[in-house]
C-alpha cells in the first residue's frame, strides 16, 4: 500500500506484524490510552541492593524472548548495555529484544549477539556504527524498529513497546534506588530518556558505579520505580559521555547556511520577546544559535526558553539572560551538566514531556523555531536522517520528527551538495520526517519555503533572501553534480521507521 | 599521443580525485575506478575520464582513479594533468 | 560602478574550496596560483583553475586569478592557459611597469586570437616591493587594463626589512601612496589582508584605518572576514542620511533656480555633491537603500 508520505509499504511485515500506515502528521493525536503496569511491591524488610548482574537477571526472571531496555545518556561512553548483554548471553538466554533509546559505535559487541541469535530484535531512535551496519546488512532476525524520541515514550506508555526489564545506567544512586545524573565520575546531567522506561517497565534495575547512602539529593528517578540496584566498577567512559565542548563550525559554507537561517528566523517575525528555540549539537546548527544570539542582543530581545539536548553554548545564552529557562532532556557537554546541576532555571524534562504526541501536551508544541539537519531532502520536503544515500542506517529521527511537528517554524539547514551528492533530490532513500511538518530548507545556494506555508511566503515577499522553489533548488544542485543514477532496492525489510504516533512512515531494506 | 611513463595527479581530499595513468601493455583504454559515490555516479565518472582521454587522441592507457566526490571539472583537470605529465 | 570591497583569496589547487567560492558573498574571488600552490603542482592548479572558470557559476563574485610572477617559469604559462577562459582580471605579483606592459601585450594577442573584445581582461598589479611602491603611478599608467592595485604588506615590509605590526604604522606611507595614486587614475585601492583570524577587534581597526586613508577595499584570506569588511566599508546610516539631504537640497535649489545653496549653514559645492552621490550609489549596491 501507499502511505501518506507516498511510500510503498507492505500491509504485513514478517517479524513486525500488521502495518498501520502513516496517515499524516496530525491525523492520529486526539485520543490515547496508557498501559497498566504490574509491579512487585517492597516491604520495609526488603533490600534492593544485589551483588551482581547475573543475580539481578535471575531475580528479574530473565528468560528467552524478553525485551530489555537501556537509555543512551552515556552515549558513546556507555558500558552498561554491553555489560548486561554479555551476562545475558553467558546465561544462554536467546531471542532478546534490545530497546535502547540510541545505539552507538561502542555497542559493537551486540553484532556478535545478533549473529548468534541472543539478540533478535532492536527498538531504537538512533543508531550508528557497527550495529547499524549489521542491521543494514540483514543480520538481525526481525526488522529493527526505529522510533522518534517522543514516539518511543508514546510506545512505552501505551504498551506498544512493553519492557520486561529496564536497566538504568545511574551516575549516582542511593541504596534504596533514588537516582540522579549529576554526580559521580560518569555524570551526564539530565536522565530524560530513561524516565518512561523507569515508569512502565515490569522490572527496573539501577546500574551504578556510585552507590551512596540513603537518601540521595537531588532525586531525578525515584525509589518508587526501582526494584534492584547493582554496583559495578564503571558504568561508562567520561570521555565518550560528554564529548568535551561542542564547537561552532568554522566551515565557511556551514557559516553561510547558518547566517541565512538566522536571517530567515529574523524575517519570519517569530524572533521577539518570548521567543523559544531549539537546535541540535551539530556545528552548523550551533552556528545558527550564535547568529540568533547576535540578533537577540542587537535588538534587546528576551527569549522564553530553549529546549532539547543542551550544549554549553545554549547554557551561555541562558546565563546572559537571553532565555529565562531551559528544558533539558540530555546534556551534550560538561558545561551543560554543571548548569543542569546548579541553575534552577535549567530544568529537566522526560522524553514524554519533550516530544510524546499522546500526552496532554509536549514541550515541542511550545517551540517557535527548530533548527534541524538532513541527510537528504526530497521535493515534497520529506527529510531523511535515518539512512545514508548508500542505504546504510547511520542515524535516525531522535527528536527530529517530534520537533518538526511541534515547532511553529521548522528549518532544515543543510549543504546543497555533499561530496558530489545532491542533498535535495526527487526522492529520499528513507523518509524519517514528513514534508508537511517542514517549513523551510536553507542551503548555501538558496532557501525553499514549503508551499503550504502561504503565510510565511507572504511575509517574505520583498525579502532579499535567496528564496526559490524546491524544484529550482534541486535543479541547482543537479546542474553542479550531474543526475545521480537511480537504483531500486527490493531487498528484504531490515528496518521499520515508525512515525511518532506509531504508524509506519517507511521501511528500510537490506543493503545489496 | 602516447603514454610514456607512470604519472599521478590529485589528492585524497574530499571533492578531489587521485589519478594514476600508465602505459597499457594490453592496448586500449582501461579504467579502474573506486568512488565514494560509485552507485550514483560511477558510470558518469568513467565516461568523463574516457572522454578526456579520447580528447588527447590516446588509444592505449591504464588509469587508476580513487574518487572522493569530485565534480566533473575536477575529474577532467586531474586526468588532463596526469596525462600531460606522462607524455 | 562595481563594488569591490572584498577580494577573497582561494587556493588554486583545492577543488572543494573553489567550487564553493561563489556562495561566500565576496565581491571578488582571487583564485591563487602563486603562494597557495606548491612548485610541483603549478601545472595541475593551472588546469584546475582554468576548468573551474569554464564550468562553475560564481554568482555575483567577479573572478580574478593571481598568476605566478613573470620572472618565474610559470607566469607566462599561467596567462596563456587562463586568459583563454576569460577571467575578469589577472593579479600580477611583484608587479613592475615592464610586467604590466608585457601582460598587456600578450593579453592583446590572446584576445585577438580568441576573438574576445579588446581590453576585456583587466589587470591588478600587486604592490609588494619598495621598487613597485615608489613606481606605483607608472605601473597603473602602463595599461588601460589596470582596474585597481592591491597592496601586499607582508612582502613589502620584508623587502623594507621592517617588522609588520598589529597597528600597521609601518605601512601608513604605503597605504597613502597607493590610495593617492589609485585615486589619480580612478582605480580601486585594495588593502593588504589582515592575517590574525582570532583578533576581531584588531581586524576592524585595521579596516577602518585603511578606509580612512582612502583605500577602497580589502583583501581577505578567510571567508569569515568578508562580512566585517563589507560592514566597515558600507556607508554609515549618518552618511546616507546626510547624502540624501544634500541631494534633496540640490533638487530644491535647482527648482528655485539657485546656483549655490547651503545645508545646515554650510556651503554645498561640487565635491560635497559628488561625495553624496558616491555614497548613495555605494549604499544602493550594498543593499542599504
Amino acid at each position: 500500500m501507499i502511505n501518506a508520505a507516498l511510500r510503498e509499504i507492505p500491509e504485513y511485515i514478517k517479524g513486525y506484524g500488521k502495518v498501520k500506515p502513516f496517515e499524516g502528521a496530525f491525523k492520529n493525536i486526539n485520543k490515547a490510552q496508557k498501559a497498566n503496569v504490574s509491579l512487585n511491591c517492597k516491604s520495609s524488610n526488603d533490600d534492593k541492593v544485589v551483588s551482581s548482574i547475573e543475580e539481578v537477571l535471575k531475580k528479574c526472571g530473565i528468560r528467552d524472548g524478553m525485551t530489555l531496555s537501556f537509555h543512551h545518556h552515556l552515549r558513546n561512553g556507555d558500558y552498561v548495555l554491553n555489560m548486561v548483554m554479555e551476562e545475558v548471553a553467558r546465561l544462554g538466554i536467546k531471542d532478546i529484544k534490545v530497546a535502547a533509546s540510541s545505539i552507538f559505535p561502542i555497542h559493537e559487541p551486540l553484532v556478535e549477539l545478533i549473529k548468534s541469535g541472543v539478540v533478535t530484535g532492536i527498538y531504537t531512535n538512533y543508531m550508528s556504527g557497527p550495529v547499524a551496519q549489521a542491521v543494514s546488512l540483514g543480520y538481525l532476525k526481525y526488522p529493527a524498529i526505529m522510533h522518534t524520541h517522543g514516539g518511543r515514550a508514546r510506545a512505552i506508555e501505551s504498551g506498544d513497546l512493553h519492557i520486561d526489564i529496564a536497566f538504568i545506567a545511574s551516575p549516582a544512586c542511593d541504596t534504596y534506588g533514588n537516582i540522579n545524573g549529576v554526580e559521580g565520575r560518569a555524570a551526564c546531567g539530565s536522565l530524560g530518556y530513561a524516565i518512561p522506561d523507569a515508569m512502565y517497565a515490569d522490572r527496573v534495575v539501577a546500574i551504578t558505579d556510585n552507590l551512596l547512602p540513603y537518601p540521595l539529593c537531588p532525586i531525578e528517578i525515584s525509589q518508587e520505580y526501582v526494584d534492584y540496584i547493582v554496583a559495578v566498577e564503571e558504568i561508562g567512559d567520561p570521555k565518550g559521555i560528554v564529548s568535551g565542548t561542542t564547537k561552532i563550525t568554522k566551515d565557511p559554507v556551514g557559516l553561510k547556511i547558518a547566517k541565512l537561517a538566522s536571517s530567515l528566523i529574523e524575517e519570519s517575525g517569530l524572533l521577539k520577546d518570548g521567543f523559544s528555540f531549539q537546535t541540535g549539537a551539530g556545528g552548523t546548527t550551533l552556528a545558527v544559535a550564535a547568529y540568533v544570539k547576535e540578533i537577540m542582543k542587537r535588538k534587546n530581545i528576551k527569549g522564553s526558553f530553549a529546549a532539547g539536548g543542551i550544549t554549553g553554548y545554549i547554557v551561555e545564552m541562558l546565563e546572559e539572560g537571553l532565555f529565562t529557562s531551559l528544558f533539558d532532556v540530555q546534556c551534550f557537554d560538561l558545561k551543560a551538566v554543571q548548569s543542569y546541576r546548579d541553575n534552577k532555571n535549567h530544568q529537566g524534562m522526560s522524553a514524554s514531556m519533550y516530544g510524546n504526541p499522546h500526552n496532554k501536551g509536549a514541550v515541542v508544541n511550545m517551540l517557535d523555531v527548530m533548527i534541524l539537519g538532513a541527510t537528504e531532502v526530497d521535493t515534497d520536503f520529506n527529510v531523511n536522517v535515518t539512512t545514508g544515500s548508500d542505504g546504510f542506517i547511520m542515524g535516525g529521527s531522535g527528536g527530529h520528527s517530534d520537533t518538526a511537528a511541534g515547532a511553529k517554524l521548522s528549518i532544515v539547514t543543510t549543504q546543497l551538495i555533499k561530496g558530489r551528492l545532491p542533498i535535495v533530490a526527487d526522492r529520499v532513500t528513507t523518509v524519517t520526517t514528513p514534508g508537511e511538518t517542514i517549513d523551510a530548507i536553507v542551503t548555501e545556494r538558496g532557501i525553499a519555503i514549503n508551499p503550504k506555508r502561504k503565510d510565511l511566503i507572504e511575509k517574505l515577499k520583498g525579502s532579499k533572501l535567496p528564496i526559490m522553489s524546491i524544484e529550482e533548488l534541486k535543479n541547482l544542485a543537479v546542474k553542479i553534480t550531474g543526475i545521480p543514477q537511480r537504483y531500486e532496492n527490493n531487498g528484504k525489510i531490515v528496518g521499520v521507521v515508525e512515525y511518532r504516533d506509531g504508524t509506519v512512515i517507511d521501511v528500510i531494506r537490506q543493503v545489496q | 599521443m602516447e603514454i610514456k611513463r607512470i604519472a599521478k595527479c590529485g589528492t585524497f581530499e574530499s571533492n578531489d580525485i587521485y589519478v594514476i595513468v600508465e602505459p597499457n601493455s594490453d592496448g586500449g583504454v582501461e579504467i579502474n575506478l573506486e568512488s565514494i559515490v560509485m552507485k550514483q555516479f560511477g558510470e558518469q565518472i568513467k565516461k568523463t575520464i574516457d572522454e578526456t582521454v579520447k580528447s588527447f587522441g590516446i588509444k592505449s592507457i591504464k588509469i587508476t582513479a580513487k574518487d572522493r566526490g569530485a565534480l566533473d571539472y575536477t575529474i577532467k583537470s586531474r586526468v588532463e594533468t596526469a596525462i600531460k605529465r606522462a607524455l | 560602478m562595481k563594488l569591490r570591497r572584498s577580494m577573497l583569496f582561494i587556493p588554486g589547487n583545492n577543488p572543494g574550496m573553489i567550487q564553493n567560492a561563489g556562495v561566500l558573498g565576496a565581491d571578488s574571488i582571487i583564485l591563487d596560483l602563486e603562494d597557495a600552490v606548491a612548485v610541483t603542482e603549478k601545472d595541475s592548479a593551472r588546469i584546475l583553475v582554468r576548468n573551474a572558470i569554464k564550468t562553475l557559476d560564481f554568482y555575483n563574485s567577479e573572478i580574478v586569478v593571481r598568476i605566478n610572477p613573470l620572472s618565474t617559469d610559470f607566469g607566462f604559462e599561467d596567462i596563456k592557459e587562463i586568459a583563454k577562459v576569460k577571467p575578469h582580471a589577472l593579479l600580477i605579483p611583484k608587479a613592475t611597469e615592464e610586467d604590466i606592459k608585457a601582460c598587456d601585450d600578450i593579453l592583446k594577442r590572446i584576445e585577438e586570437y580568441e576573438r574576445f573584445e579588446n581590453n576585456h581582461i583587466k589587470l591588478f598589479p600587486l604592490i609588494e616591493t619598495a621598487y613597485g611602491l615608489e613606481n606605483v603611478y607608472n605601473i597603473i599608467k602602463a595599461s588601460d587594463r589596470v582596474e585597481g592595485v592591491l597592496l601586499g604588506a607582508e612582502d613589502l615590509t620584508a623587502d623594507l626589512g621592517i617588522k609588520r605590526t598589529r597597528e600597521g604604522e609601518e605601512i601608513f606611507y604605503a597605504r597613502c601612496k597607493v590610495a593617492s595614486a589609485c585615486r589619480a587614475f580612478r582605480v580601486d585601492a585594495i588593502d593588504t589582508p589582515f592575517t590574525d583570524l582570532n583578533d576581531y577587534d584588531g581586524f576592524v581597526e585595521d579596516i577602518k584605518k585603511a578606509k580612512s586613508i582612502g583605500m577602497t577595499g580589502k583583501a581577505a584570506i578567510n571567508p569569515r572576514q568578508i562580512d566585517t569588511i563589507h560592514d566597515v566599508f558600507a556607508p554609515s546610516k549618518e552618511e546616507i542620511e546626510y547624502a540624501k539631504r544634500v541631494m534633496k537640497a540640490q533638487e530644491d535649489a535647482k527648482r528655485e533656480g539657485k546656483g549655490v545653496f547651503s545645508l545646515d549653514g554650510k556651503m554645498v559645492d561640487a565635491p560635497i555633491i559628488q561625495r553624496a552621490d558616491t555614497i548613495l550609489e555605494k549604499a544602493k549596491l550594498s543593499g542599504l537603500l
